[in-house]
């Protein structure tokens, strides 16, 4: 492949939005009641809306005829890239709603950048996407404030969902060799740069929850080249099912 | 109110509805109508949201990111519906809340086509060309029912949901035309969803308790047979399309009636689904019951929250 | 702790620029913000707006149709309200 970089680091990006989207549509049908449920298939559809921009821009790139479908399903465990926030399961709403507010604060300060790529492609899905993403952190961060700073309960799961997801955090901010060679490039987004802001926003959210900021200093980190936890080839059992059972087939 | 003043009352009423005049929901009305009402829009409502669960079950396991987005969309749609419908409910006097106790406790009623299973990717086509196929039969002479807010629920209803069949009926195409695979995958959902279809058009019009009196108020302008045999002609030449074959032995075209003539149906299976025996009618309610018991919590958190911030937007203003 | 439902919202959409909003229907927040957010994801999928306004139902006053009689019927014959009851003759344009 002429550009397998860019190509890795698109996947990058859109396995993120493609697990994020799976375990959201989950939930459907199954959220704490009907406007919320509708809101959550929101996010989730505007993931696959993303996921499919990305891999049709990366398949044109591949330039071996694989399809949008070919790249998201026909994939191996170690090929996806996404980072483990995303993967974690919905123990219960307060998780659900943590890994999104943790995961769409870091996504919106990465797609302002993206923005400026040269790179035409990806500045445009970015300016898209960039709008969807605004509404998801709104949605995710006011239900945290809500959680955070509602019953005692609430607070208690909600903080307690914070407390097992924080060990995530630090990865988003992680740089493949992939990554590294499309930000020399000029193409790609520095994501080491968006660290401070981003837990200077997130302290400042969770405050606002009544919220207490972790203080692990211990993290995981893996996905982004593949060493994933255990969830993901529960994930991808789904996610490849029917690709993998009737191969070859259209649908 | 003396009884000849609620008979004027009546009279009055009736005549409104015969006139095509919408009854609003402050205006009086029988209170049969008002529980007929209830009735019959809840348990729509209600088979709108189980009728997410066959379907949701699919999503994760779409097989192309096409039908996975549209099939989130449409399931997205049914939760809308859902509640376009309990809204209207509500102005009968009666709370979401309460509607969902009633279908939690068994007393609500649900369409039992969702009481099936949807056992592989033909399911997801199969349901949406059949079942919808059969509900908006049903669902679009609504628009014009005498109750203002359903009539104007199932206007947005029906809008919504006209991509619904299509969606189901083009997953059957690229079936009945790819690998003969999925060819025996979609006759094989035809196999399974056709009887209950017919069956979801509801009872016989001699076993039916409440036709004539739904028929007055406009909340049916057909009989279920008539619903049904419009079902059967219009999705007999849609098979044919998809060159897969009714499983009815008893299918024929009757020259004299320009209809088709069809088999007995099982009504042994479908009262025993309805009274709560068929394959799935014990799953749908613990996904239910569970889904609104794991969210107690967050609406209470949520409820807490609103007053919270009130009462210290209100401190700022002293 | 005893549940408290979510109480229930009247949501007017404006569907472009130049229309009124419109009463477009109901639903379940807790607040203001969230039935502005709800608003927007149940009733406004298919691009059906540009503005929301959302209002707690119990704000609403509603007349009676008990009423109607004396409330709407009385302007029933106020023809010279309109146009049409003044007589000009046609060769008079523009007006």
């Amino acid at each position: 492949m002429k550009n397998e970089n860019l190509y890795n680091y698109i996947l990058g990006i859109a396995d993120n939005s493609l697990i994020l989207g799976q375990r959201l549509g989950e939930l459907t049908g199954h959220g704490p009641n009907l406007e919320t449920d509708i809101a959550c298939t929101n996010i989730s559809l505007d993931l696959f809306g993303q996921v499919r921009s990305y891999f049709q821009y990366a398949g044109k790139i591949a330039g071996d005829g694989r399809s949008e479908d070919d790249i998201a399903m026909l994939r191996k465990e170690r090929e996806y890239k996404n980072v483990l926030l995303v993967e974690q399961p919905n123990t219960n709403f307060a998780y659900t709603i943590a890994r999104q507010f943790l995961f769409d604060a870091y996504h919106l300060a990465f797609l302002k950048e993206l923005q400026k790529s040269p790179d035409l492609t990806l500045s445009a899905i970015a300016n898209k996407c960039v709008k969807e993403v605004s509404y998801h952190e709104r949605f995710s961060s006011d239900w945290v404030r809500r959680l955070g700073d509602g019953t005692e309960e609430s607070r208690e799961k909600m903080q307690e969902a914070i407390n097992d997801l924080w060990m995530y955090t630090d990865e988003l901010f992680h740089q493949t060799e992939a990554d590294k060679a499309v930000v020399a490039e000029g193409i790609g987004v520095d994501v080491t740069n968006l660290k401070t802001a981003y837990y200077a926003y997130v302290a400042e959210v969770l405050e606002e929850a009544t919220l207490e900021v972790p203080e692990t200093k211990y993290f995981q980190k893996g996905g982004k080249n593949g060493v994933h936890t255990e969830h993901l080839g529960y994930i991808l059992a789904e996610l490849q099912y029917m690709q993998r059972t009737y191969p070859n087939m259209e649908w | 109110m003396s009884e000849e003043q609620i008979r004027s009352l009546e009279r009055n009423f009736n005549e409104r509805i015969e006139r095509d005049e919408k009854i609003e929901p402050k205006d009086w009305m029988p209170e049969k109508y008002r529980q007929t009402h209830i009735r019959q829009i809840s348990q729509h409502a209600h088979s709108e949201i189980v009728g997410m669960l066959p379907e949701g079950n699919w999503i994760t396991r779409a097989p192309s990111l096409r039908r996975k987005v549209a099939l989130l969309a449409k399931v997205q749609d049914e939760a809308g519906h859902g509640l376009y419908l309990y809204s209207a409910c509500e102005t009968l006097g009666v709370t979401r809340d309460e509607l969902y106790e009633q279908l939690h406790t068994g007393k609500a009623k649900y369409s039992s086509i969702f009481n099936y299973p949807a056992l592989t990717w033909a399911d997801m086509g199969a349901i949406g060309w059949l079942v919808d196929g059969a509900a908006i039969i049903n669902q679009v002479p609504l628009c014009n029912t005498s109750y203002g807010p359903y009539a104007r629920a199932m206007i947005r209803v029906c809008k919504e949901e006209s991509f619904h069949q299509r969606q189901g009926f083009e997953i059957m195409l690229k079936l009945a035309n790819g690998t003969p695979e999925q060819k025996e995958l979609a006759q094989d959902a035809l196999n399974r969803w056709w009887w209950p279809s017919l069956m979801m058009l509801g009872p016989t019009d001699d076993k039916s308790v409440h036709t004539e009196q739904s028929m007055k108020w406009k909340l049916k302008r057909k009989t279920n047979d008539e619903l049904r045999q419009q079902f059967i002609d219009q999705t007999v030449p849609q098979a044919d399309v998809l060159g897969l074959t009714i499983p009815d032995p008893d299918l024929k075209w009757n020259e004299e009636r320009q209809s088709y003539d069809f088999g007995e149906i099982d009504w042994d299976e479908f009262w025993q689904v309805v009274k709560g025996h068929g394959p799935m009618n014990k799953e749908r309610m613990k996904a239910r019951v569970g889904a609104w018991e794991r969210g107690t919590w967050v609406r209470d958190a949520a409820m807490a929250y609103a007053e919270k911030k009130r009462a210290r937007k209100e401190k700022e203003a002293v | 702790m005893a549940t408290k439902n979510w109480p229930l919202w009247e949501i007017f959409v404006r569907s472009k620029n130049g229309l009124e909003h419109r009463h477009f229907g109901s639903l379940h927040a807790a607040d203001a913000d969230m039935a502005l957010e709800n608003a927007r994801d149940v009733y406004t999928r298919r691009n059906e707006g540009v503005s929301i306004w959302v209002v707690e139902s119990k704000h609403i006053t509603a007349s009676n149709p008990e009423n109607n009689g004396e409330l709407f019927e009385p302007a029933q014959d106020k023809v010279y309200r309109h146009p049409t009851f003044y007589d000009v003759p046609d060769e008079v344009k523009h007006m």
